[in-house]
């Protein structure tokens, strides 16, 4: 196990200059797509990405279409009125597909609120994505249907739990990988420390996947830190390397090799996705008053979806067939995900009760019994009348 | 039936526990060679293995989020908290993970996690080591909270907290480890529920409401008062939320009056809540305004004046005269 380890440390992995900065330039990440389309060939990491032919590269560029589509919509419905907030992943969807595609299906994602590309791959139902921004539930999907958990908010929590069930995974013997996802910003966070500290303690089958999306709100990845993320991984002993997030090709490789790791017993990875959020924070968040329109110009050319669709058309694959189907498909994914939305089952009242515990709880079922009357008294008799009088005890309650 | 220990007792419980369901694992720090630093797991790692009693890194959060991580993948960790003042960094997973996954998920996803903290004071300890944080996470949904009082509960409690499907805090008053008892290790958990408030000494004049390291400083102080011709009731919660009220309710009816004691802080404690709940339901039967009997609302002081901080005997004497309307020390004063 350790001999692996220190393989990966030599052979694999990508120790990032000290001098570099956190945002530091593309020479240093892993790229076999670069931003003008061109496939290059990247040492060890092309034999990971060598079965994907052109249907695969295909399938690939479908995926970013659809989930930038999904987000196109959802940013509508919430400008309709119709969810109370969105969190774009406009800019991320190489990094998200790319890794997302790379996984098993036993395998089990940990993630923040912007994975929403990731949950596609899992095979979510994608208006359970929006029955939380809706406000229709706190969580929009039962874990164990896609082998991923609903989206953490508590930035950099879900590290843990990545960890502890890849400590799980570990005591059964299985050879499944937990994967977490989680932002720049959340570097900063303990949790995701002591996630590195405990995943490499037990050498515990996790990878850690970073989007360094350069903004954390209106906080630049600066702030966060003052080397590239990538580089405090093997200081916790962790192999890591740094990847540019907008090249999806490069994003299925890393992934898979770092799988690969995990499932053969050489414990956990760390990747640092290098993308750019080119949408708000969310809905709520207003980007022009913190960060530079030619950042956002600059970032612009790197689309991940343009530099795949120039290597298609270079490869004869982006037919205009292949197109219509791509269009129809993303244009029949939004149409079901509005009407998913729009005919979404509202919650009814005595919800609000449900699933706080497993069992019965006594505290709570009085004043679920107590709401229920106080509900229930808009529908009866004027009070004073005999029924009110008869159930005269509930006033001693607690509402 | 067999005499142990109170720490022996919760050790004895986890064993069985471990035997019945291997998903039972441990989890914390100092828990496997050295046995914890009460040491209540000890033996455990030895016969079970490391791979089910988990040395940690020193990281309370950590700690707690890998729980979180290994209840995903079906196991029922049992996580050790080294000291009631260590929890704090491990809170944020308690409140925001362990609590509401089962809510946020509807159901899908359990947390059949026991956190044990060893609470309280009157061990001489230093800052951090001795503190009462139990009405955090009674104030907490989604949690359940229980404190054991004698080794026959700590025995069967931690085995019915394990098997709750629900997350457990286990508060154990670390004072009390060494205090011997009779264990019945042939019980049925089923056939008790922990969240059943006992009476453990009756009474008729005075109800007194205590938990954890407190009952047998209450069992004491009602013979001392039946010394003086006053009959009180003392009741055990064992469980903190939720509170059996029926119980204490039904003995309110019959005393009339309502003493709280306990190490916590008053502002805000349990205290507050039993007494605006028992007020509630059964106003009409008080002859008496509730009264608490509490720790005072201080950091927990140095070894030096941990007694004075602590509710003793003759304190909660003190309460039990200001509901018998006795000559107390607040005599003459509106208070």
């Amino acid at each position: 196990m350790i001999r692996w380890r220190v393989g990966a440390l030599n052979e694999g992995c990508v120790i990032v200059p000290l001098n570099d900065t956190a945002s530091a330039g593309e020479n240093s990440l892993i790229q076999l797509l670069t931003p003008s389309g061109v496939r290059q060939s990247s040492g060890d990491y092309d034999r990971w990405v060598a079965d994907v032919d052109g249907p695969a590269l295909q399938a690939l560029y479908e995926d970013m279409v659809v989930v930038r589509r999904i987000d196109a919509e959802a940013t509508a419905l919430q400008r309709q009125g119709e969810l109370a907030l969105w969190p774009p992943l406009l800019g991320q969807e190489a990094a998200q597909i790319g890794s997302g595609r790379a996984l098993r299906e036993d395998d089990f994602v940990f993630s923040s609120y912007r994975e929403n590309a990731v949950a596609y791959c899992r095979g979510v139902d994608f208006t359970d994505i929006l029955r939380v921004w809706r406000g229709n539930a706190s969580s929009g999907w039962d874990p164990f249907s896609i082998n991923m958990a609903t989206p953490q908010v508590i930035i950099g929590a879900q590290t843990l739990h990545a960890t502890g069930y890849a400590m799980g995974i570990q005591n059964d013997g299985a050879d499944s990988v937990a994967v977490t996802y989680f932002g720049d910003g959340a570097t900063s966070q303990g949790d995701v420390n002591e996630a590195m500290v405990f995943a490499a303690s037990y050498q515990a089958p996790v990878i850690f996947f970073c989007q360094n999306n350069h903004w954390a709100i209106s906080e630049p990845v600066g702030l966060q830190a003052h080397v590239p993320i990538a580089n405090r991984a093997p200081g916790f002993g962790i192999p890591s390397v740094r990847v540019d997030g907008n090249d999806v090709l490069a994003c299925l490789a890393v992934t898979r090799e770092a799988l690969d790791r995990a499932r053969t017993g050489g414990g956990p990875s760390f990747i640092e996705a290098v993308t750019y959020r080119m949408g708000p924070h969310t809905t709520a968040d207003d980007p022009t008053k913190y960060r530079d329109a030619n950042e956002l110009e600059d970032w612009a050319a790197k689309d991940p979806i343009a530099r795949l669709s120039v290597l298609l058309d270079s490869l004869g694959l982006l037919t205009p067939d292949f197109l219509a189907a791509v269009n129809t498909k993303a244009n029949d994914v939004a149409a079901r995900l509005r009407a998913g939305c729009i005919e979404m089952p509202e919650p009814a009242p005595m919800d609000v009760f449900k699933h706080v515990y497993s069992t019965p709880n006594s505290w709570l079922d009085r004043q679920q019994e107590n709401y229920g009357r106080y509900l229930a008294s808009f529908d009866s008799e004027p009070v004073g009348s005999e029924s009110q009088k008869s159930s005269g005890t509930a006033t001693e309650g607690s509402l | 039936m067999s005499t142990m220990t109170f720490g022996r007792a919760i050790n004895a419980g986890m064993r069985r526990a471990m035997e019945n369901d291997p998903k039972v694992i441990l989890m914390g720090e100092d828990i496997g060679k050295l046995g914890g630093v009460f040491r209540i797991t000890e033996g455990l790692q030895k016969d079970f293995g490391e791979h089910r009693v988990l040395d940690t890194p020193l990281a309370e959060s950590a700690i707690m989020g890998t729980a979180v991580g290994m209840a995903y993948r079906g196991y029922r960790p049992v996580v050790e908290i080294q000291f009631d003042g260590f929890i704090y960094p491990a809170f944020d997973q308690i409140v925001c993970q362990v609590a509401k996954l089962h809510y946020r998920t509807q159901g899908a996803v359990k947390m059949p996690i026991t956190i044990r903290v060893p609470f309280g004071g009157g061990i001489g300890s230093p800052e951090h080591h001795s503190e009462s944080p139990e009405a955090y996470f009674t104030h907490t949904s989604g949690l359940r909270v229980v404190s054991v009082s004698n080794p026959q509960d700590a025995y069967t409690m931690i085995q019915q907290a394990i098997a709750c499907d629900d997350p457990v805090l286990y508060f154990e008053p670390k004072r009390r480890y060494h205090v011997k008892g009779e264990v019945d290790e042939s019980i049925e958990l089923a056939a008790s529920s922990m969240e059943d408030a006992h009476v453990v000494a009756e009474g008729d004049e005075v109800t007194l409401v205590t938990y954890g390291p407190l009952v047998p400083t209450a069992r004491d102080a009602a013979i001392a008062a039946s010394d003086e011709g006053i009959s009180v009731e003392v009741i055990d919660l064992r469980s903190l939320a939720p509170i059996d009220f029926a119980t204490i309710e039904a003995s309110v009816r019959k005393t009339g009056r309502l003493v709280i004691t306990h190490e916590a802080a008053q502002s805000g404690g349990l205290g507050a809540e039993i007494a605006a709940s028992i007020t509630e339901r059964c106003f009409n039967y008080l002859e008496h305004a509730p009264v608490r009997v509490t720790g005072f609302d201080i950091p927990y002081p140095y070894s030096k004046l941990e007694f004075h901080h602590l509710p003793d005997l003759d304190r909660i004497l003190d309460g039990v005269d200001r509901v018998m309307g006795r000559t107390n020390s607040l005599s003459g004063i509106e208070r």
